[in-house]
């Protein structure tokens, strides 16, 4: 079963190090990893996507607890959370496909951040699950190239802000 | 007060109260040495080997409780401390390691003995800093310190470069440090504990299985006062080993690979085990679909991660040892007299498998050599002992009685082999008034035999007894029980190198021992002469150790004694 962890580490040389390195070396599996700044200096996100039946995935939290970098470990359960990824894909764009490429594109909410002669790059914000369409829409008409930033994740508002970490679930 | 920072390291380490450092210099821990030159209260032993350093601070910090310093210098200093660092963090055994490190600004240019040290130990410490401001130092000392000894102890490295060992600052020691992400926790929760208590209360078949975690946790004494308390058996672990007097009624040994027949059954047949400070280790285990079938788990341990890892605990506590045993001691209701069903029946696995071997032929027996160590050793109780890693280790489990803690110290996790050489050197620094013998293998000897210099020369005596079978002996068990006798690149010899003359070579007592009255003889010798000896036992090479839980096999299915049959062959 797929799981997304959101994690909070302290902003030092070596956290992000740590923590993969805590991964490989109990053999789970990293699906996705996006990381970046929060609204403190000092504290990074990690967004973890990893593919492990519940039992590892106590270990995986449990042995993040242990790392001293890491602040806060929290699972989004899916429908209590917001996730969202960023994707670019460069698609093969000769003036007869343009037109159909633009409005499939207007369906997905894309934007088109370049335009040439013979390809147009799309720029297309959304769940994880929405690219994956975009993608398996535009592919037929020659997906040059892809990338995609891995999922981002923050509990939803509505939810009680109460983060589910193994230090509250272990007594 | 204004200082270099070399001088600043050594002054975090009198403020922490370290008396003992073990280490060798090299080119990037120069200024940390020539410091040294000016003046500390911490003795520096110089060992021979960084290796051998990283031992001795183990071996001083299972002696005496505290944490252990390693010192080595960039590159390959560095990289010779990583088997003691992945041992410490196998064991948990606390330790601060200081190395050198090339100059900031050739870092990461391939400089002469650069390596990325805090890269490679990643997976084997529980934190470490390559220090880029020397005005950090003292708060990543002090950090140092805290992560290696609180929560579940173990290795922490701070890799220092040269320029910031020379660069000034202006030093105060910090009396407390903010580390958000370090919160190893304080108490156990009384609810878990309750659930424990009532656990024991009703069990009719309850076992103590105590592992290295209660000696970290200085809680030896909380450990007998519940033991005697709730009239509960008690097997401790290979790490455990003196952690509960093993000559007290209550205690049934040990359990795993080569543990009694009655240590195992007594763990296997349990219908509640009460973990404490133990991770229910493979060796431990045999097969753990099969581990202890019947039984109830409660799980104390100050480390949440080991909580069902391997096998699910039913009752957990995490906490920190020491209160969360004498919480449980004082919430037990007992019943008089309920297990004593049960510890008649281990009693009576006692006495039907006893721990046996053939006393049969003209060699001298590998057993012996280990009794007669414990039966002229009894009497004192000032002996510390250590040991390598293989047979002799296991028969030092066998027929060693310890009753004191941390008064045995070996390599469990990592299997180290040539740990006991230097362990016994830095315990000696630890005690001083011990009597501290290394229990060797002649495999093992010559892994780490260069500390008997340090031995010799810092006033560190030590004993140590090779029983010399002239083969890697427990991998010559498993070729011949698991790989139809096939003898593969086993064969060292028992006569090259004459271990006498080497001990004599480096300025020590050296003995060749082949049958019974020359060991008695030369142990009795060994053990009046306050030196650092060599016993060269020459033992039966044939001679295998059991009982046995073949691997892979459930520990119930362990052999006890191979039938006559089935004499092992040369």
């Amino acid at each position: 079963m797929k799981h997304t962890l959101s994690v909070l580490v302290e902003n030092k040389p070596g956290a992000l190090m740590r923590i993969t390195s805590m991964f490989a070396r109990r053999g789970f599996n990293i699906e996705s990893l996006a990381v970046g700044p929060t609204e403190r200096h000092d504290v990074s996100r990690i967004t973890l996507r990893v593919d492990c039946e519940h039992h590892s995935l106590e270990q995986i939290e449990k042995q993040m607890h242990k790392l001293v970098n890491v602040l806060r470990v929290q699972e989004l359960a899916p429908g209590e959370s917001v996730e969202r990824e960023l994707a670019l894909l460069k698609v093969a764009a000769p003036a007869s496909k343009r037109t159909e490429l633009m409005a499939l594109a207007e369906v997905f909410g894309a934007r088109v951040a370049d335009l040439g002669p013979d390809s147009i790059v799309f720029e297309l914000v959304g769940s994880p699950e929405e690219i994956d369409s975009f993608e398996e829409l535009v592919r037929p008409h020659g997906l040059q190239e892809l990338g995609r930033t891995g999922r981002l994740g923050l509990a939803r508002a509505t939810r009680s802000q109460r983060p589910r970490s193994s230090q509250q679930v272990m007594v | 007060m204004k200082m270099n920072g070399a001088d600043a390291i050594l002054r975090c380490l009198e403020a922490e109260g370290v008396d003992v450092m073990f280490g060798l210099p090299g080119g990037a821990i120069l200024p940390l040495y020539d410091a040294m030159a000016r003046g500390t209260t911490v003795r520096h032993v110089l060992a021979r080997h960084e290796q051998g350093a990283g031992h001795m601070a183990q071996g001083y910090a299972r002696a005496s409780g505290k944490v252990g310093v390693a010192v080595a210098t960039s590159g390959p200093g560095a990289t010779n401390l990583v088997t003691p660092i992945a041992d410490a963090w196998m064991d948990s055994t606390p330790l601060v390691c200081i190395t050198g490190q090339v100059r900031s600004f050739l870092i990461g240019t391939d400089a002469f003995q650069e390596c990325d040290i805090t890269g490679i130990t990643i997976p084997i410490v529980k934190h470490s800093w390559l220090v880029q401001d020397v005005g950090e130092l003292p708060q990543i000392m002090k950090a140092a310190f805290h992560i290696a000894r609180t929560g579940r102890c173990g290795p922490v490295l701070v890799d220092v470069p040269r320029d910031v060992q020379e660069a000034e600052l202006d030093f105060s020691y910090p009396d407390s440090i903010s580390l958000p992400g370090w919160k190893p926790p304080r108490r156990g929760h009384s609810r878990q504990i309750a659930a424990a208590a009532q656990a024991v209360a009703a069990a009719e078949r309850p076992i103590l299985y105590v592992g290295g975690g209660a000696l970290n946790a200085h809680a030896t004494d909380e450990l007998l006062a519940l033991a005697e308390s709730a009239r509960l058996p008690v097997v401790t672990t290979l790490m455990a080993k003196s952690a509960f007097p093993e000559s007290h009624e209550l205690h049934v040994g040990w359990p795993g690979m080569h543990g009694p027949k009655w240590s195992n059954w007594a763990l296997n047949k349990a219908d509640l085990i009460i973990a404490v400070g133990a991770r229910f280790d493979d060796r431990v285990t045999g097969k753990v679909s099969a581990f202890a079938p019947g039984a109830t788990v409660v799980h104390l341990d100050i480390d949440a991660a080991e909580i069902s890892k391997i096998r699910h605990a039913d009752i957990p506590v995490v906490g920190p040892l020491k209160p969360v045993l004498a919480e449980l001691t004082k919430v037990i209701e007992v019943t008089e007299g309920r297990t004593e069903p049960w510890l008649h029946q281990i009693a009576e696995w006692r006495e039907q498998f006893p721990l046996r071997y053939r006393e049969e032929g003209e060699l001298l027996k590998p057993q012996k050599v280990i009794e007669a160590l414990q039966e002229l050793t009894a009497a004192r109780g000032d002996l510390i002992w250590t040991t390598g890693v293989g047979q002799h280790q296991m028969w030092a489990m066998q027929y060693i009685e310890c009753n004191e803690p941390r008064t045995f110290i070996t390599s469990g996790g990592l299997g180290t082999m040539g740990y006991g050489i230097p362990a016994a050197v830095g315990a000696k620094a630890a005690r001083p008034d011990a009597t501290v013998v290394c229990i060797d293998g002649d495999g093992c000897f010559q892994m780490t035999q260069q500390e008997l210099a340090t031995a010799v020369l810092e006033e560190l005596p030590i004993i140590v007894v090779i029983v010399n079978n002239g083969y890697l002996g427990m991998v010559r068990q498993w070729q011949d029980m698991f790989f139809d006798e096939r003898f593969s690149q086993i064969h060292l010899t028992q006569t090259l190198p004459d271990y006498a003359a080497l001990a004599r070579a480096y300025g020590g007592l050296g003995f060749t021992v082949e049958n019974e009255e020359e060991l008695y003889a030369s142990l009795r010798e060994a053990l009046a002469s306050g030196r650092t000896c060599v016993i060269d036992a020459r033992v039966d090479p044939r001679e295998h150790c059991f009982p046995m839980i073949p691997a892979g096999a459930a520990a119930l299915d362990l052999v006890e004694f191979p039938a006559e049959s089935e004499v092992p062959t040369l």
